[in-house]
């Protein structure tokens, strides 16, 4: 078929509207897996330039949890995580064939209690920033 | 087809015309009776007509998607509109066949069996894929915009290429085969019902198409088999009456890397299938089984 067209959004996020519940688990678990990658990178490269004397170690980190933008972006990354692991957790039971009827189910209890455990993280997080 | 009333009498009127001269009476008095008999249809379709806008409160509205790269003017995409009278228990495939009975005899789509059988008409219809011939128009919000299947090449207006599909089904031998015979010459091969209960869901895929378009693995690898083709396989792979030669081999085609390690379990092959084919367990089980049968600890 040489004669086709582009469809466009018709095939990709321009349905987002559409999506269900198994849909938006995979997308969230990719998204989720590139933000830790990301900062896994990243936490490898900060914490090895700062490794020169303990005093700049030391230095580092302060000046790192001095600013508020680090402390929200702390909170965002402990949302990820639990996201991830919550539905790793669902994904290694959908491997494992048990509750596949559930599936949806799973994945707004993981969300949910996601929501709930940064929610309840946030003072911690937070505390003495601003 | 109504429609067809009217053409076959303009035929014969024209083939009526080119002999009138010197026409002997008794075939003048027939005409008159065929004129009249005209008169009387387009009379009965008139009123039909007007019946069917008197009742307009009750039409539906269908945005319907049109492309044919074979007709300029066609070849960009458009949306065309179609309010078709509705009836209870009306589906989405009698609204289309409606409109091209009535409307634009050029719409062009794929139906057979109207009953859920035949697996043609699988067609995106508000963002989903469904079957429109159990797709009840009640159920659907207005209007109703109906697509052809994303992630295949469009041939013309609902018509997509089904041919990928057919090969990848084929690729995972869909047949029954074994050389697990039984020893007498007229023994039937039996199976438990323990076995067929479970190969039972798998059995009844229909080769619409639907599952292969939702899945976004599929639509990004083209060699990856797709859930219908695994399903399929499950069903013959899961048969105990082919025996374990024939299971070894199931499971080396599938356990390739475009086989069912693609699956990426989104769901959205079992959300879409219209025959409720637990199509993701079937996929999982079939992973762990390539997985138990490749590391053998047992």
């Amino acid at each position: 078929m040489s004669q086709s067209y582009n469809r466009g959004l018709v095939e990709d996020f321009g349905r987002w509207r559409e999506f269900s519940a198994g849909m938006w688990a995979w997308i969230f678990h990719k998204f989720t897996g590139w933000v830790l990658v990301g900062y896994l990178f990243t936490h490898i490269a900060v914490l090895s330039t700062a490794l020169t004397t303990p005093q700049a170690y030391t230095d580092t980190i302060q000046m790192l949890e001095m600013q508020p933008i680090v402390r929200i972006l702390e909170v965002g990354l402990l949302a990820v995580a639990v996201f991830h692991i919550l539905n790793g957790l669902r994904l290694l039971l959908v491997d494992l064939g048990v509750g596949l009827e559930a599936q949806d189910k799973s994945f707004y209890a993981s969300l949910v209690l996601t929501g709930a455990i940064v929610v309840a993280s946030i003072p911690t997080f937070v505390a003495g920033a601003f | 087809m109504s429609t067809q009333v009217p053409e076959t009498q303009e035929t014969e009127e024209s083939e009526a015309e080119t002999e009138t001269e010197s026409v002997p009476v008794a075939q003048q008095r027939r005409q008159q009776r065929k004129a009249d008999r005209r008169e009387r249809v387009e009379e009965r379709e008139r009123e039909r007509t007007e019946e069917e806008a008197a009742s307009d409160e009750n039409r539906y509205h269908l945005k319907v998607f049109r492309y044919d790269p074979e007709v300029e003017g066609k070849q960009e995409p458009r949306f065309d509109e179609f309010h078709v009278p509705y009836h209870k228990g009306m589906t989405v495939l009698d609204a289309l066949m409606y409109a091209r009975d009535h409307f634009d005899s050029s719409l062009t789509f794929r139906h057979s069996c109207r009953q859920a059988i035949c697996g043609s008409d699988a067609m995106f219809v508000n963002g989903r894929q469904r079957l429109c011939c159990k797709t009840q128009l009640s159920d659907l919000e207005e209007p109703v915009r109906v697509e052809p299947l994303p992630h295949q090449e469009v041939v013309k207006d609902l018509v997509v290429d089904m041919e990928h599909f057919y090969d990848q089904m084929e690729a995972v031998e869909p047949f029954f085969q074994t050389n697990d015979l039984p020893d007498g010459e007229l023994d039937e091969q039996r199976q438990t019902r323990e076995n067929r209960e479970k190969v039972k869901m798998s059995t009844r895929c229909i080769w619409c198409g639907a599952c292969m378009s939702s899945c976004n693995i599929a639509a990004g690898d083209n060699e990856y088999l797709g859930p219908a083709a695994i399903n399929k396989a499950y069903r013959f792979a899961m048969d105990e009456r082919e025996g374990s030669d024939m299971k070894e081999h199931r499971l080396r085609i599938l356990e390739q890397e475009h086989g069912v390690w693609r699956c990426q379990t989104q769901f959205s092959c079992t959300e879409v299938c219209p025959k409720d084919i637990p199509l993701t367990a079937h996929i999982q089980e079939l992973k762990r089984e390539a997985v138990k049968n490749n590391l053998k600890f047992w």
